[in-house]
């Protein structure tokens, strides 16, 4: 009961929250509701029985990419978007049937989708999530997505900074 | 009474404990830290209101509470009355996760409903299983109240505090949480009640002294993540004004100073929990749980009003650092340092297993 209350407003808040961050036109309050998103998801994770992955959520989502977005928009001193919506009006039209046709994609797969009742006996434990990163089976693949990130942290330096 | 409603009951007594507490001990280090720096530059610091001062803190209250509430014209109003809730808010939410003392006995007074009588108190608002990783997360949302303070000013100096301190909180984030990975390592648990139990027994056991460059890392970093001197870089008044709250006055600003003394007693205290042996003396034939566990909450509070001390020490001691000094510092010091010492841990320990 507790469960489904907590989901409820805690899903709606996520659903308002990510309709302002392209809805309204100030960056800096888009940036701010998509704080809020995150959050909210992380509250769903929690809910789920994934404290683990709810505040790693935080941390690396809302904690550390966002303060980086929130950087550059506040330096670069972003101004509030012209009213002008842009666009001709055939891409506008081509855009609003575009719109639908992926809206009613969307309902066909929710519609069809055979939801489970809930999730039975599902414990994402820090120690859980550990073992199944480091077990065989995504040991290389995690090694390899860190490999990644790391070539792609020493990358960004090397294009920003030219003559180090 | 149904027991559900018994641990409502019992939680909401320690959430109304802690946050009424910290308010308390917020209101008094404000004294304290005054009259503590006044002595060391050989002066004598507020003693007028009350004897020695003691009632300078409601004064200070009454003062900020009757000023005028001032909203500069070019700010964002609904982000500028935002920015101190969300700051205060992240502060007292993530001390929940503090242990205060080991368990606390109630005494068994004839005036208490039968069911409070001997029951056992956890001194710790939520034990949860990722532990210390939800204080990351909060500290990390922390640093929206100062940026949101910072650009909803519309002031230049302002922003640039706001920036300043995004900035510094997150490089120092890094060496923090890198700090905490050796302790960790250690006590293989993210629980706080663990790490502390793990500190058991006489006063060489605890992880200051087992993990000591991790420690030292810790007090630094978490000397910047308070924003105090000397990394009080978002508030350098010589350059900036004030920082991020230059434009806010009245309760709004006291909101602000509130979030980053809470800020620094959740420092001090977990500093206390992870490295100086939580609520244990530290002489095992001391009992901690003796007298109802009050011994162990008050072996607790010294060793935090020790480490509060050390910030006002430090304060009446060091200047500031330049920006430049600080990024320099916490990159190409405290992260390396950490990371290594990450990895002589872990070898340890891998020898030793």
């Amino acid at each position: 009961m507790i469960e489904q209350i907590l989901f409820y407003t805690l899903a709606a808040l996520a659903l308002v929250a990510a309709i302002v961050v392209i809805a309204q036109r100030s960056p800096i309050y888009s940036a701010f509701a998509l704080i809020v998103v995150l959050c909210s998801l992380s509250g769903i994770f929690a809910i789920l029985g994934s404290p683990f992955i709810a505040v790693i959520q935080i941390v690396v989502y809302a904690g550390a990419v966002m303060v980086l977005f929130l950087f550059v928009l506040m330096l670069l001193n972003v101004q509030k978007e012209a009213d002008d919506p842009g666009g001709s009006k055939p891409l506008r039209t081509a855009a609003a049937a575009l719109a639908a046709a992926f809206a009613v994609q969307v309902g066909l797969v929710v519609a069809r989708a055979r939801f489970a009742s809930g999730p039975e006996q599902y414990e994402a434990s820090t120690r859980k999530v550990a073992e199944l990163l480091f077990s065989p089976t995504f040991l290389y693949v995690f090694e390899a997505t860190s490999i990644l990130i790391l070539a792609a942290l020493v990358g960004s330096i090397v294009l920003a900074k030219r003559d180090l | 009474m149904s027991p559900l409603i018994q641990e409502l009951i019992e939680k909401a007594l320690v959430v109304g404990i802690v946050t009424h507490g910290l308010l308390i001990v917020f209101s008094f280090c404000t004294l304290i830290e005054r009259r503590v720096l006044a002595f060391m530059q050989f002066r004598l610091g507020p003693n007028r209101t009350g004897p020695q001062g003691i009632l300078q803190p409601f004064a200070d209250g009454i003062k900020l509470f009757f000023k005028e509430e001032f909203i500069p014209a070019g700010a964002n109003k609904p982000l500028f009355v935002l920015a101190p809730a969300v700051a205060v808010a992240t502060a007292f939410m993530s001390t929940a996760i503090v242990t205060y003392g080991g368990a606390l006995t109630v005494p068994a007074f004839g005036f208490l409903p039968e069911w409070l009588q001997g029951r056992v108190i956890e001194l710790q608002i939520a034990d949860l299983e990722v532990g210390i990783l939800y204080l990351f997360a909060l500290s990390s949302l922390g640093v929206y109240g100062i940026v949101m303070a910072g650009w909803a000013s519309n002031n230049k100096y302002a922003l640039l505090g706001g920036l300043r301190s995004s900035a510094q909180m997150f490089s120092y984030e890094l060496a923090l949480g890198l700090s905490w990975v050796p302790v960790i390592l250690v006590t293989s648990s993210f629980r706080l009640p663990d790490i502390v139990a793990g500190q058991a027994g006489w006063f060489w056991n605890w992880n200051c002294f087992v993990v000591f460059p991790a420690f030292l890392v810790y007090v630094v970093a978490g000397t910047a993540e308070a924003n105090r001197t000397p990394f009080d870089l978002p508030e350098a008044e010589t350059e900036l004004v004030a920082g991020f709250h230059t434009e806010y006055s009245s309760m709004k600003f006291a909101l602000l100073q509130m979030a980053e003394y809470v800020n620094m007693i959740t420092i001090s205290a977990l500093g206390v929990n992870m490295f100086l042996g939580g609520w244990n003396t530290g002489l095992p034939f001391l009992p901690p749980t003796a007298a109802y566990g009050l011994v162990g909450f008050f072996t607790f509070a010294a060793k935090v009003a020790g480490f509060l001390f050390f910030f006002f020490w430090l304060r009446g001691t060091l200047p500031r650092f330049r920006y430049d000094q600080l990024m320099h510092f916490g990159w190409k010091v405290l992260v390396p340092v950490a990371a290594v010492f990450i990895l002589v841990t872990a070898g340890v320990l891998a020898a030793l297993a």
